[in-house]
This record gives C-alpha cells, structure tokens and sequence, in this order.
C-alpha cells in the first residue's frame, strides 16, 4: 500500500486526506492538518499528550495508525467550546501546558460520561494523562468542578 | 488572577517549537557516541545512502571555539578526537525528511577506541570542585559531645520528564542568526552561540518560545541544541528545526546529580546539636555544566535549619563517564536535606527521643545564626510552621491510630513521617550582584504598558506575576499591561529564569522600572489607573515616534554580605522555611509504599497568587513524590538505559493523594510585593517526610532513594536475616 | 493491506506469511517513529471487521470476539458480574486511552510474559479459537505458549473468538503488583480462580510465558497449609523462574508471588477440594 487517500469525520467535518502507511493519527494532525493542539510526549502511548476522541472514546494518537481512522469520527482540542472551560482556568489545571489538551479531552469525555464515577475515581479515569507541573490536584479540582457544575458527579479528592 | 494565558492553553492555541508554521526546513538530528570513553577513531557513513541529500556538520564546520560556553569553557559543541560519556554529540545531520534523517542517523557508526571509563562517583578520584563551610571548632565539639551519631545517606539522580521535549528552530535572517525554541535563559543561549560561533551580540538574536515544562533542565541544556540548530541552519542556508524525541532527550540530556552524604553528629542526650560534620560528594558526569554551583547550593543547605556552634561541611562534585548532570529543581537542597532529614529521625531513633521534638529543639530561632554564620532575623517563627504541619495533619493523633493499625492488620503498615527544611532563595553570595539583571516597562502610545525581561513563563506563572505586580504598582487593569515575548533583540538580560528568583527578584525590577515609567511620564510616585494612562498617551502625543521606557538593574538589598573565598556571610538574601508531613501505608506483601495523605506548610513571605503558589507546591511535591519512591534511573556504561516512560516512572493522579497546602506569610521586605521565591522549596521536603514515614510503619531504616519497593524489601529482609537464628 | 471481511483478512494472510494483523496498535505502534524496521513491514488491518467486535452469550460461554477491547468489557454489566476478574484486569491495563483500543486477542498474540489480559482469561480456562482459508482450530490458551514469544498461531491464523466457559466460582482474585498504580507494566501478575472445574493458578511476569502453575494448584486441590510464605517456594520454583530485567529481580517477584498467595489464599489453604 502506497498513499491512501481517505474520508473521515474531524471535529464535525468531512475531510478528506492521502496518507502514507506509515503515519501515525497524531502526525497527520498535526504536520499534515496543522491541528497542533494535539501534543507529542512520548510516542509509547504512556503521557496522554496526544488524546484525541475516536468515535467518542479518548485515545492516544500516536498508536492510531491514520488509515484506520477512515470512516470514523475524530474529535480534536480544537472543537471545544472555550466557555466550557471556565472551571479549569479557575481551579489551576494547566500551567505549562504541554499536557493541557490531553487532559482536557480526557476530562471533557469524563464530564459526558459523570456515570463512570459509580465504579471510577476522578483519578484512575485521569492517569493515563501524565502532569509534571501541577501535581493533579488542579486538575482533579477542575473536573469535579466541571462536574458539579454540569449538575453530574461527586465531590471527590 | 487567573492564569493569563490558561485559555490559549486549554484550548490548545498555545504554540510550542514544533508547532510552529515553518517553510522549507530540514529536520536535523543528532549522531551520538556509542562508548563512555575513548578515541574516536573512525567514522563510516554507510554504503547505499545518498550522503549528497544530507547536510551533515561536524566539529570542523564550528566558526568559533569548539566549546559551549557556560561556567568552564570544557564541554564541546561536537566531539573532536575523543569522547567522555555515551550519547556525546560527534556529527550533526539535516534533510527534509524527518524519517530520512532518521534512517540516516542510524547509517553512521561513530568507532570509538574505548578507554577504561570511570562510572562510580563513589570512588572517582577525578574532582572538579572542592568547597568547605566551616563554623566554630567540630573536631574538638565532636571529641567532647556525649554522643556521636554517624550516618550515611544516598539519592539517585532524577529525569525531568517536562511533557515538551527539548527542541529549537535556527534560521538567518538577513546576516542575523535567529534560534527561536524551548528554554528557560535566553541569554545563556547567546552566549554560547556568540562564542562558539564567533558571532557579534548584534548578530545573534534568541526568542523563547513558549515552553512546556523545564525544571531546570532546560537551563542549560538548550545552548546545545541551539548550537546544533544553528550550525545546521548556517552550513544549508535553510531553516532547520530539531526537536528531540522522547527516548533521545531522557538518554542525552542533563538530570539530577546523584549524592552520597555523610553525618557524624555530635549531641547532648537530651538532643541538642553540638557539632555537624558533614561530608558531601556529588556526582558532576563528563563535564563540568553546573556543578559547582550545584555543589554550593548542597552544601548551604546541609546543616538544614538549625542551630548548632560547630559545623563543617566539606563538598566534592567529581568527573566520571556519565552523561553530565545538571539543574533540576531544587539544585542539590534535595539531595542534603533529604540526608540531613532523614538523619534527624536516626538521630532520635538511636537516642530514643521524639523527632518533632528533637526538631523543635533545634531549629532556628530569631537571632541564630546559619551554617555560614548568616544570622536570621527575618521574623519568621519557624517553630510554628511546623506546629501548623502536625496540627493540619493530624500527627499525634494518627501516630496513637498507626500504632493500633499495625498492631491488627496482617499485611498492611502505616506511619507518618515530618520534614523541617528551607530554601535560599536567587542566586548564592554575590551572584546577584553578578547577574546585574535589568528589566525595562515600556508605556506604549495607546496608554497600555509592556514588561520587557528575559524571565521566561514555563508553567511557574511569570506572564500572570508580572502582569498583576506592574498592574497593582501603576493602579492598572490587568489587560492594559502587556509582557513582551523574550526575544533578545528586544528585552534586556533580567538573568536566567532558576533559582527561584523569579518573582522576588525579577519581580522587584519590575515594580522599581514601573516607578521609573511613571516618573519619566512627568508623573509622582502616587499616581495610578487613568491618571497614569493618560499621562503616557500625553507623552507620546508630545513626543511622536519616540519611547518612553522605564528601567531598573538589580541592587543588592542592604546588610548582605558574603565572602566567596570563606564561604561565610549571607548566603541568600532570603530563606523560605518549610514543614511537610507525609503519612504512608506499606503493603507488606510487595513493599510498595503509598502516600495516602500529604501536609505542605511553608512560609515565602506574601502569598502573592495563591492558586499559582498552591499549585507550585502541589507539583513540586509530586516530583519529590516521585523522586523518593519510583524515580529510578538504570544505569549502562553511564547513560539511562531505562529511558522509556514505561520504564522511568512518574506519579500518575492515581499515585498521589491531594496534597493538602497551608502558607503562613511574613512579608519580605526586598522581594517583590513582599514575596520570597518559592518555586524549589516544595522539592526538599516530600522524600524525607516520606522515607520517615515508611521507617515509621516498617520498622526499617531506609538510607537511599528511590526506596523502590525492591530496595524496601531487601532492607526488611536483612533485618530480618540478621535476627533469624542460625 | 485493508480486507473489507474476514475471509479477505485470511486470504491476506494466507498469502504473505509476513504480514502482521494490526488491531487496536496499542503494541503495533509504541515507539513506533524510532521502530524504522517495523515501518517496512506488512500489515493487514483489522479494524474496519465490525463482525469480530462484538462479545456474546450462550448459555454456556461468553465468547469475545476477535476485537472486542477492554472497555467492551469493563462496560459489560453481566461480563462484571459473572467473571470480575475480566473488568478487573482489563481496569488496570494502562489507562483509559489503552483500554479503549486495546483487545484481549491482541493480548493474546502479542505474547508477552507480563500481559495483563492473559492472566484472567487463562483462569477462566478461556479457549482461543482461530481461523485461517484452513479452517478453525481451538486452542486452549493454557497450551497456547510453548516459549518466549512462541505460540500456537501459524502466521496465516487470526484469532477470531475468545470462549469463556460460564461456571459458577467460589472463588476468584485477581493482583497485579506494577510499579505504579495505572500505565504500569506487571511485575508480578496472578490471577487464582476456583470452580467445580478445580484451581486455577496463573502467573505473569516470572516466566518466559505466562502459565498455570501447576504444583500450586496441587498443593491448594491436596489441602496444604503453609505456615508462612516461605513455604510455597518450593512450588514456586516448579512452576515459575522469575528474572532480573529491567523493571524488576528475581528475588522480588518470587517473594512477591509467594506472599500474594499465601495471603490472598489464607481461608483457602488448608482445605481440600
């Protein structure tokens, strides 16, 4: 297999791109569609930098071969609506923010499904998303927050 | 105020090196040396690669001196003739194609005549910095205390992991030389390509872009790739851009250096010091980078916050074939005060004392004096800050609840353990003075004014900092006060973006500058708000085309003074003091320690954001969270074999509890809006707390970090060995 | 390659025995940019097999499908009911970016001796069942490694189903001792099950392969009573041969499987079956 070219739903739109076999989701993001919200950290799916939604679910790009997104729907950090926001810029969840848009996806997707907090903690549903600077707790204020506000989920630590 | 930037950052707009547009660059990458030490003698490019394709750079190509200058002119930009450490920077490569670079990288064998290497900083004969603090008589005090309590303590060396990788863009502009990327001191990053590419100051512009993390490893780091970027970039005449990959930048890169600490404590027997002898060696790697002055800060710090008469701590940072250490939060204050903590709970171990009150006992109070002789008088009751710690932790009352705890469960341990600490904070002694750090707010035509400084933002806050100091100083909103981009070619030198000096220092040129506008706007020193917006727009009606600027160079606050050949005086302008709890739970079965509940109290004089503050000590104690119990660099032949994030492991949020924050504050007169710098305290305290807690519910007596739960076990084992019978 | 069913899949594979079926790419693609090697080869992929999704029931089995993921599970209300260790497991297998992708037959294939899919299934006494232009094979996955990375897959096979035998058990733990809590690879792994089939004791991460141990479950089947964790060793060393690697040492990961069990198990040792 040469270049592909193929649809696919990105952040509500049909688009159409030729990709390379060898692509990751996360590369033709952001050098192919210059959609560089979405973050490289460490290539091994372990940081979360590179989360995106792929048919509603978060994942890391950078273990999504591009040719299998073909058909599929992708959400990236560039569809969120910014007043939703507004508690994650109150609590401290970002500081240097290279980390920011993959927690946020993650969180975003948490504050859609409040009912996984029945059998999760704000905490396990987060740790696939590493932080360096703030040490959790904005962020995990953050989503609560969210959550509380959105009128779903516990108060949690 | 809210983070001024958060939103461009949770929203993803924020723009890091690699994202930025870029026309026509080529992807360089770096080919590295296979061997701790040797000659290099051979390099083969591989048949069936078209090296036309490829820019490639080696030490030949460097238009200045090979070096890249920091405090010794001793660490090379590219290897010559002979290589001191794996992963050694020897040739450079560039071409579009990021997979046809790295392709090529491979294709190159760098042949090395290996020498023996020295990979043990315990016995490495090789020293590059000596110093010694030495206070009143400690042979004699020692010869004469009634008790002697000996102990020596390790720590391991730490990966930064900032979620953005190291990277730069370099390109000409016209006959200028334009690096643009991710780094904490901009002008550190001129120096170096001033002087190895014999370059005039005008020629060499630097703009920090925004940056995803540093931690000090972007410190010094930065001028390498920098260099690499731009001697690419010059040999192509195209722009070229080099991010490091993950594996590559935790392999190659500077990390904290390891530390071995000896105690021999003299006291009385009802606990009060009479004499520290303190040894310290820490390991420096290949080249010289910081370590002197990580070496200064370790043993500043070693005696930790008490007083006692007879003191003597002898330092040594020694070379060995390690890829070389550096900057990292905290800046070798971790690494004593994790041993001298951790030898305080011994201490009352052995003499079968309480270890708040062997603290209590001991620490500073008004009018004592330091390690250096720095007498402290700065008002702050150090004595209550750790009461705050054991009252919002609950100690006495969870210590009664541990002990029945441990007495009926079969598998589980828990215990808490207390750390007393400080920070100094900017620079030691006269560095300060040194730095001759200047910053400049401009008033712009349309009555806004704009910060001019080389402190960079990397997550700590300087964009907001700044922001309220000039607006609250002028009586401004904080929208009609712009921070300028770092970029050399338009802010002066406000001195490197570490040490903590950020706010209390950087800050305070800030304020004075803003005076210095308002003065210069034809204003007295009360105006503010609209009185002081109309006034710049009144000038620049009076004066079309021209700047008004307000500066400010640092001054020395009155009454420092120090002596760098006795190393005696007032080490720092500042210290913040600090008091943290950890409370541990141990499972048994695997040794493997859990925090479930952590108490940060500190004082760093006014508070003056508290959602940034909290979350500076929030992140700081996660890092030495981590540090202290799964941070664990692999070693082979001197480089990190385990440089995967799968296999170096930091706190995830299921690791941590929510750690539980309280300041109490006593306004510093020379720092910034009262301010003290508080950015590498909260890295000092979190691994001894930790280690005494888990001694605590265990029963052992840790002496090294990471205490990994292999290393507990193997601790708890030999105990146990030792009383097994025969 | 991209087969639009599966016996074009088969076909792929049965005509190049190099080809490498791709799923969720959660192994497939970790460090992928620095993996050149990996980037020349061939893959067939699997995603677009809607068929292969889905799990289901039968009366007697809970059959997963070829590409059901550990979400698929975790989300499953009766798979949570009636074989926790399924969700449990599949809960601590990295975080919820990796769960939402990875399947319990990559699990499977990939072959790692610290998989954390491979513990549970095999306690359950799962039957891996593959298909190839040959036809079906069943294997239990109890017999399916016999080495470091070697399995009874023949390159031109895909695993297809996963069969779970329904039974009613009495009891069922599942540990996983990682370094950390979440995004850890197993450095010790058991999963222990007991149903009127008898014990299961399955270890990861101290052996070439991940295996049921055999004189553990006799010594639980025949009553034994160990005073102490200490005891089991002998059976240990039958059974497993933990390393020194990278993330681990033998001795650890010996005592830590002999205390997991010896605690774990503590109404259970000493009774027979």
């Amino acid at each position: 297999m040469t270049t592909l070219t193929m649809t696919f739903t990105l952040n509500g739109k049909q688009v159409s791109v030729s990709v390379d076999p060898v692509d990751r989701l996360l590369d033709t993001l952001r050098y192919q569609l210059a959609l560089t919200g979405t973050k490289e950290g460490c290539g091994e799916g372990e940081c979360g930098a590179c989360t995106v939604h792929l048919d509603g679910l978060p994942v890391n790009s950078c273990l999504v071969p591009s040719y299998q997104v073909r058909g599929h729907r992708v959400d990236t950090i560039e569809s969120l609506d910014p007043r939703a926001l507004e508690p994650f810029e109150r609590c401290g969840a970002t500081q240097c923010g290279a980390c920011t848009p993959g927690v946020v996806m993650t969180a975003w997707w948490i504050g859609q499904h409040a009912d996984l907090l029945r059998t999760h903690t704000i905490r396990e549903l987060m740790a696939g998303n590493l932080c360096r600077c703030t040490g959790y707790d904005g962020i995990v204020d953050s989503v609560a927050e969210a959550l509380r506000e959105t009128g779903g989920g516990r108060r949690e630590t | 105020m809210k983070r001024r930037e958060a939103l461009t950052k949770l929203t993803g707009r924020e723009r890091y090196v690699d994202d930025l547009p870029l026309e026509g660059f080529l992807w360089g990458m770096t080919v590295r040396s296979p061997a701790p030490r040797g000659r290099i003698a051979a390099i083969r490019f591989a048949k069936g690669v078209d090296w036309s394709q490829f820019v490639v750079v080696d030490h030949r190509d460097i238009p200045g001196p090979n070096v890249v200058a920091l405090i010794e002119q001793d660490q090379p930009v590219l290897a010559a003739d002979v290589v001191r450490h794996v992963h050694e920077p020897v040739l450079l490569l560039a071409h579009p194609s990021r997979d046809a670079v790295r392709r090529a990288v491979r294709s190159v064998e760098i042949v090395v005549a290996p020498e023996p290497a020295t990979l043990d900083f315990r016995v490495s004969p090789d020293v590059l910095k000596h110093l010694k603090i030495e206070k009143g008589d400690v042979a004699r005090a020692l010869a004469q205390a009634p008790v002697v309590v000996s102990g020596t303590y390790e720590t391991g060396a730490q990966e930064h992991v900032y979620l953005e990788t190291q990277g730069m863009i370099a390109y000409l502009e016209g006959d200028v030389l334009v690096v643009k990327g991710s780094m904490q001191c901009p002008y550190y990053v001129v120096k170096a390509l001033q002087h190895a590419l014999a370059r005039d100051e005008s020629k060499v512009r630097v703009i920090q872009t925004p940056t995803g993390g540093g931690f000090g490893g972007k410190e010094e780091f930065p001028s390498h790739i920098a260099l690499h970027a731009a001697l690419l970039g010059l040999k192509s005449g195209r722009p070229v851009k080099l991010i490091y990959d993950r594996g590559e930048d935790m392999a190659a890169t500077t990390k904290r250096h390891p530390a071995l600490v000896r105690h021999r404590t003299g006291l009385t027997r009802d606990g009060r010091l009479l004499a520290q002898d303190i040894e310290v060696v820490i390991d420096g790697g290949a080249y010289v980078t910081l370590s002197p002055v990580v070496l200064s800060r370790a043993i500043i710090h070693a005696a930790g916050p008490y007083a006692c008469d007879h003191v003597r701590i002898v330092g040594r940072a020694v070379f060995t074939n390690a890829v070389p250490f550096g900057a990292f939060r905290g800046f070798g204050a971790p690494q004593t005060q994790f041993a001298g903590e951790r030898h305080m709970d011994v201490i009352a171990q052995t003499l079968a004392l309480d270890a708040v009150e062997l603290r209590r006992t001991n620490l500073l109070r008004e009018g004592q004096t330091t390690a250096t002789g720095q007498v402290i008088s700065d008002g702050t009751d150090r004595v209550a800050v750790m009461e705050r710690a054991l009252e919002l932790s609950g100690y006495r009352v969870k210590q009664r609840d541990h002990a029945t705890f441990n007495a009926t469960q079969a598998t589980l341990r828990r215990g808490i353990g207390l750390a007393t600490f400080y920070h100094g904070a900017g620079f030691t002694g006269g560095g300060e003075v040194a730095l001759k750090s200047r910053l400049r707010v401009a008033g712009l035509p349309d009555g806004r004014v704009e910060v001019l400084s080389a402190s960079i933002e990397m997550g700590q806050g300087t964009l907001t900092v700044f922001t309220e100091l000039a607006a609250a100083r002028l009586g401004l909103a904080p929208e009609d006060v712009t921070i300028a981009e770092a970029d050399t070619a338009r802010v002066p030198n406000s001195g490197p973006t570490v040490a903590s000096r950020t706010t209390m220092i950087v800050g305070g040129l800030v304020e004075r500058a803003a005076d210095d506008l308002r003065r210069r706007a034809g204003l007295d020193d009360a105006a503010q708000g609209d009185a002081v917006k109309q006034a710049i727009r009144r000038w620049h009606r009076d004066h079309a085309g021209g700047t008004l600027v307000g500066e400010a160079t640092y001054e020395k606050p009155p009454g420092i003074e120090w002596d760098d050949t006795t190393y005696r005086g007032d080490a720092y302008g500042a210290f913040a003091w600090a008091a943290y709890t950890a409370e541990v739970e141990v499972d048994l079965r695997t040794c493997a320690t859990r925090v479930i509940d952590f108490v940060a109290v500190q004082e760093v004089g006014n508070v003056l954001n508290p959602t940034l503050a909290r979350g500076q000590v929030q992140g700081g104690v996660v890092q030495g969270i981590g540090w202290a119990l799964m941070e664990e660099c692999k070693w082979r032949d001197g480089a990190m074999a385990n440089n995967q994030l799968t296999n170096y492991l930091i706190p995830t949020s299921d690791d941590v509890p929510s750690i539980r924050v309280a300041f109490l504050e006593n306004p510093y007169a020379h720092g910034a809006g009262g301010a003290k710098g508080l950015g590498e305290l909260p890295i000092d305290g979190p691994a001894p707390a930790i280690v005494n807690a888990v001694a605590r519910a265990t029963g052992a007596d840790p002496r090294v970090i990471p205490l990994t739960p292999e290393r507990l076990m193997e601790i708890m084992e030999e105990r146990a060995d030792v009383r097994r019978p025969a | 390659m991209l087969p639009g069913s599966v016996p074009e899949a088969l076909e792929l594979l049965a005509s190049d025995r190099a080809a490498i079926p791709i799923a969720g790419g959660t192994d497939v693609l970790v460090h992928w940019p620095i993996r050149l090697e990996a980037h020349d080869r061939t893959y067939v992929d699997l995603s677009p097999l809607d068929a292969l999704r889905p799990l289901s029931w039968t009366a007697d089995e809970l059959v997963l499908g070829g590409l059901t993921t550990y979400w698929d599970v975790i989300q499953e209300r009766r798979a949570r009911d009636e074989f926790p260790l399924l969700a449990a497991a599949a809960r601590q297998v990295g975080a919820i970016q990796i769960q939402a992708r990875g399947t319990w037959a990559g699990n499977i294939v990939n072959a790692s001796p610290a998989a954390d899919g491979v513990p549970v299934l095999m306690a359950y006494d799962a039957t891996v069942v593959l298909e190839s232009r040959r036809g079906r094979e069943e294997v239990p996955l109890d017999c399916f490694y016999s080495g470091y990375k070697e399995m009874q897959r023949r390159s031109d096979q895909l695993v297809v189903a996963i069969r779970i035998p329904r039974r009613r058990y009495s009891f069922q733990v599942f540990e996983k001792v990682g370094a950390r809590r979440a995004q850890a690879i197993a450095k010790v792994g058991l999963a222990v099950t007991h149903s009127e089939a008898g014990w299961r004791v399955v270890a990861a991460s101290v052996a070439p392969t991940i295996r049921r141990c055999r004189a553990l479950e006799r010594l639980l089947e025949t009553g034994f009573g160990p005073q102490g964790p200490d005891d089991l060793f002998p059976a240990i060393s039958q059974d497993v041969a933990p390393i020194d690697d990278i993330r681990s040492t033998a001795s650890y990961r010996r005592r830590v499987m002999a205390r997991l069990l010896f605690h774990g198990l503590r109404e259970q040792w000493g009774r027979r079956a």
